[in-house]
C-alpha cells in the first residue's frame, strides 16, 4: 500500500486509534485460516459426510437416501460387540506392553545413554523408514508354525501355558491373539518411547539428587519423582498407541484370523467388501465414540491430579 | 538440641577429585567443628562445589575419606547420610506442593504423622499460608525458603547450602543472610556454605576457607582473613589490598625495614608470611581504607614513624560514606585510598600531590614468588570502607 494514512491530528483523537487495532485484532485470524479451511475440507466435511452416510438406507442397486434410520447403530453394536471388546482388550494389551518395554528404553535414552543416545534414538525411528506393511508381513515369518518363535517357545514348553491361557491355538502362534497383540505392539511401541522420552529428558537431574539427599532410595526417587514427573509422556505415549491400535485392522488382516477380528476388520470389510456403507459409518462413529469416552475417563483420572 | 559434642563434626582427611585429566579437588583435609557456620569461599571452578558434593555424597571422591562425627561416610550414598542440601536451583520436586516437598524427607523415612513437624517448619520460615501452592507459584525468596525448610525438617548434623542465594536479587539476598544466620543460631545446626560472594561469606560464617584451584588457601574468621591474609589470591579476593614489591633493608627484633621506590616502609615481622632475607624481595600490602592522604603542602604535620609513600590523585570517586581515590605512586602505579567523608579537603583532586601515611602495625608481608594480581579480576564491588 502506498496511500498515507495520516488521520487529522487534533479532530477526531478516537479514528486515530482505531486503524491499527482493528487490523492487528484480524491478522491472527488470517494465519489461522489455512488450518481451518484444512481442518474443514479434511475433517469436517467427511465427518459430517459419513454420519449423513449412517442414517442412511437403500441398497447399492436402488441408491442411498437419509431416512434418519438409527437402528442402524443399534445393529451394528448388537453384531459386533465382540469385535469392539476385542479392539479394547487388544489395543489395551498393546498399549500396556508398549508401556512396559518402551518406558525402561526411554529412561535409557534419558538418562543413561550418554553419547549413543541419538544413535539409539534413530535406532527407534529406523523401522519407519521401511512400510508399515512390510514390517507386519516380516512378523508374519518371525511367527510362522516352523518358525524361531515357536521353536524357542515349544522347547520351553510354553506353548502349552499360553495355549491354556487361550492366546495362542495348539501349535501354532500365528493367527492367534498373541500374534495380533505382538504385532501391534511392535508397530506402536515408538510412538510410545518418543514421548516418553521427551518427558523424561526434560526432568531436571538435580530432582534426583534432590531425592537421593532427602532420604529416597533409588526406586522411591523413581517412584515418587521420575515417574510423577513423566505423566505428561505416560500419557501422550498411551493415547498416541492406544487411539491407533484402536483402529488398526492390518495386523488382524495379516497376523490374526477370523477369530481374531477387531473393529477396523469389520469396518473394512463392510465398506470394501459388503458395500454396506451406513453399517460402515455407523462402525466407525460408535468406534470413536468408544474411544472419545476411554480417553476422557483416563485424562481425567491420571491427568488433573498429577500433571504439572 | 545435643549437648556439646562432636556428633556433627565434618572431617575430610586428604579428599580430591579428579574428572580424567582435570583436578578439581586436591587432596584436602578439613574439619569442620559441630555446630558452626562455615563458608567455603571461591571463584567459579575452585572446586568448593565438588567438595560440598562430597560431602553429600553426590560425588565419589577419588581419594580420601569423608567422615561425620565418628562416623565414616566415605561409602555411604548420599540417602543414607545424616546430611542434607539446600541446591543452588533449589531443586524443588515440581509436582509436589510445599508441603509435600518439606515432608518428603520424613515420609521417605517412614514418619507416619508429619503434619505438626512441616507446619511448624513453615511456621519457622513464615510460609505457613502457603503450603497448599506449587513451588513455581512462589517467589524466589519463597522457593528459597522452601529449599531450606525442606532440608532443616530433617535435622541433619549437617546442613550443606550450595550457593543457595544466587539466584536472588541484592535487596533480598541480604535478608536472606541474616534469616539463615537466625535460623542456623536457632537451631545450632552445622551449616556448610558454598559462595563466590566474599561478602556473604564474611557476614554469614565464623570460619571461612577460601579456595583457589582445587586447594585451600586460608581458613580463618572474616576478621583475621582479611587483616592477615597469607596469600595475594586471599588479599586480593577479600576486599582491595595495595601491594607493592618492596625489597628487604634490615631486619631488628620483630620489625623489618624494607625499601621501596625511593622510601622505607616498616612492616611488624608477625605480619610476614613469607621468609625474609636481607636483600630478598617481600610484597608488602596495605588495605585502602587504613590509609590517609594529606595533601603535599601539609606532609609535615604527617606524625613521626608512619609509612609514608607519596604520589598524585590520579582520580577520585564520591561514593557517599566515603571516597575513594586511585594514586599515582612511584612505587605502586594504581594505588588505592578510600577516605572517610569527615572533613574533606577540598584540594585533594585529581592531579594534587599527596602523601599516604600509614599505621606501620597496619602493613602485611606477602611471599614475592606469587603472581601479584592473583584473584584480582573476581574483586566483588564492595570493597568495605
Amino acid at each position: 500500500m502506498t496511500t498515507v494514512t495520516e488521520a487529522p491530528p487534533p479532530l477526531a483523537p478516537t479514528p486515530q486509534k482505531k486503524p491499527p487495532r482493528r487490523r492487528g485484532r484480524l491478522t491472527p485470524y488470517w494465519l489461522l485460516l489455512p488450518g481451518i479451511l484444512w481442518l474443514l475440507l479434511f475433517f469436517a466435511l467427511p465427518m459430517v459426510y459419513q454420519a449423513s452416510t449412517s442414517v442412511q438406507t437403500g441398497s447399492l442397486e436402488e441408491g442411498y437416501e437419509v431416512t434418519w434410520h438409527f437402528a442402524t447403530y443399534w445393529d451394528a453394536v448388537s453384531e459386533y460387540w465382540p469385535q469392539f471388546l476385542r479392539s479394547v482388550l487388544y489395543a489395551g494389551t498393546a498399549t500396556a506392553l508398549c508401556l512396559l518395554l518402551g518406558y525402561p528404553l526411554a529412561y535409557l535414552i534419558a538418562f543413561r545413554a550418554g553419547r549413543w543416545r541419538n544413535l539409539i534414538l534413530i535406532l527407534v525411528i529406523a523401522p519407519f523408514f521401511t512400510s508399515f506393511l512390510i514390517r507386519t508381513l516380516a512378523w508374519k515369518t518371525i511367527l510362522a508354525d516352523g518358525g524361531p518363535v515357536v521353536g524357542a517357545l515349544n522347547s520351553l514348553h510354553l506353548l502349552d501355558v499360553t495355549s491354556w491361557l487361550g492366546i495362542t491355538a495348539g501349535d501354532r502362534v500365528l493367527a492367534t491373539p498373541l500374534a495380533v497383540v505382538c504385532g501391534l505392539t511392535y508397530n506402536f511401541l515408538p510412538f510410545m518411547i518418543l514421548p516418553l522420552y521427551t518427558s523424561l529428558e526434560r526432568i531436571d537431574g538435580r530432582l534426583h539428587e534432590a531425592a537421593h539427599d532427602l532420604y529416597a532410595k533409588p526406586f522411591t526417587t523413581f517412584r515418587k519423582v521420575t515417574f510423577p514427573l513423566s505423566m505428561p509422556g505416560v500419557v501422550s505415549g498411551t493415547l498416541l498407541t492406544f487411539i491407533p491400535a484402536s483402529g488398526d485392522y492390518v495386523n488382524a488382516d495379516l497376523l490374526g484370523s477370523t477369530d481374531t477380528r477387531m473393529v477396523g476388520n469389520v469396518i473394512q470389510g463392510q465398506f470394501l467388501r459388503v458395500l454396506d456403507y451406513p453399517t460402515a459409518a455407523a462402525l466407525s462413529f460408535i468406534l470413536m465414540a468408544a474411544i472419545l469416552i476411554i480417553v476422557t475417563l483416563y485424562i481425567r483420572k491420571s491427568g488433573t491430579e498429577d500433571l504439572v | 538440641m545435643m549437648t556439646k559434642d562432636t556428633s556433627g563434626d565434618v572431617r575430610l582427611s586428604g579428599i580430591s577429585k579428579t574428572y580424567g585429566s582435570f583436578t578439581a579437588v586436591h587432596p584436602l583435609d578439613l574439619t569442620v567443628p559441630q555446630g558452626s557456620f562455615f563458608a567455603l569461599l571461591g571463584a567459579s571452578g575452585c572446586g568448593k562445589t565438588t567438595t560440598l558434593r562430597m560431602i553429600a555424597g553426590l560425588e565419589e571422591p577419588t581419594s580420601g575419606s569423608v567422615s561425620l562425627g565418628d562416623q565414616d561416610v566415605t561409602n555411604l550414598p548420599p540417602y543414607k547420610r545424616p546430611v542434607n542440601t539446600v541446591f543452588q536451583s533449589y531443586a524443588l520436586f515440581p509436582h509436589l506442593d510445599i508441603f509435600e516437598n518439606v515432608a518428603f524427607g520424613l515420609r521417605r523415612r517412614g514418619i507416619k504423622s508429619v503434619k505438626k513437624q512441616v507446619e511448624e517448619m513453615l511456621e519457622l520460615v513464615q510460609l505457613g499460608e502457603q503450603a497448599r501452592k506449587k513451588p513455581h507459584q512462589l517467589s524466589g525468596g519463597q522457593q528459597q525458603r522452601v529449599a531450606v525448610a525442606r532440608a532443616l525438617i530433617n535435622h541433619p548434623k549437617v546442613l550443606l547450602l550450595d550457593e543457595p542465594l544466587g539466584a536472588l536479587d541484592l535487596k533480598l539476598r541480604r535478608q536472606m543472610q541474616l534469616e539463615l544466620k537466625r535460623i542456623q543460631t536457632e537451631v545450632g545446626i552445622t551449616f556448610i556454605h558454598v559462595t563466590h560472594d566474599q561478602e556473604e561469606a564474611m557476614t554469614m560464617a565464623d570460619t571461612v576457607a577460601v579456595m583457589n584451584a582445587g586447594r585451600v588457601e586460608q581458613l580463618g574468621s572474616p576478621a583475621d582473613l582479611y587483616e592477615n591474609p597469607n596469600t595475594t589470591f586471599v588479599a586480593n579476593f577479600l576486599g582491595t589490598s595495595n601491594l607493592i614489591e618492596a625489597e628487604v633493608d634490615t631486619k631488628s627484633g620483630d620489625e623489618i625495614v624494607l625499601k621501596a621506590g625511593g622510601g622505607k616502609l616498616s612492616l611488624p615481622a608477625a605480619r610476614c608470611s613469607a621468609p625474609t632475607t636481607t636483600g630478598g624481595k617481600v610484597l608488602v600490602g596495605i588495605r585502602p581504607e587504613k590509609i590517609s592522604l594529606t595533601h603535599a603542602d601539609d606532609a609535615g604535620g604527617i606524625p613521626e614513624g608512619r609509612n609514608r609513600i607519596t604520589g598524585k590523585i590520579a582520580d577520585s570517586s564520591f561514593i557517599g560514606v566515603s571516597t575513594q581515590y586511585v594514586i599515582d605512586s612511584p612505587v605502586c602505579p594504581e594505588f588505592e585510598v578510600y577516605a572517610q567523608n569527615i572533613d574533606r579537603d577540598a584540594r585533594l583532586i585529581p592531579g594534587a600531590d599527596v602523601v599516604l601515611h600509614w599505621n606501620p602495625a597496619h602493613t602485611f608481608g606477602l611471599d614475592a614468588t606469587q603472581d601479584i594480581d592473583a584473584g584480582v579480576e573476581t574483586v566483588g564491588e564492595e570493597a568495605s570502607a
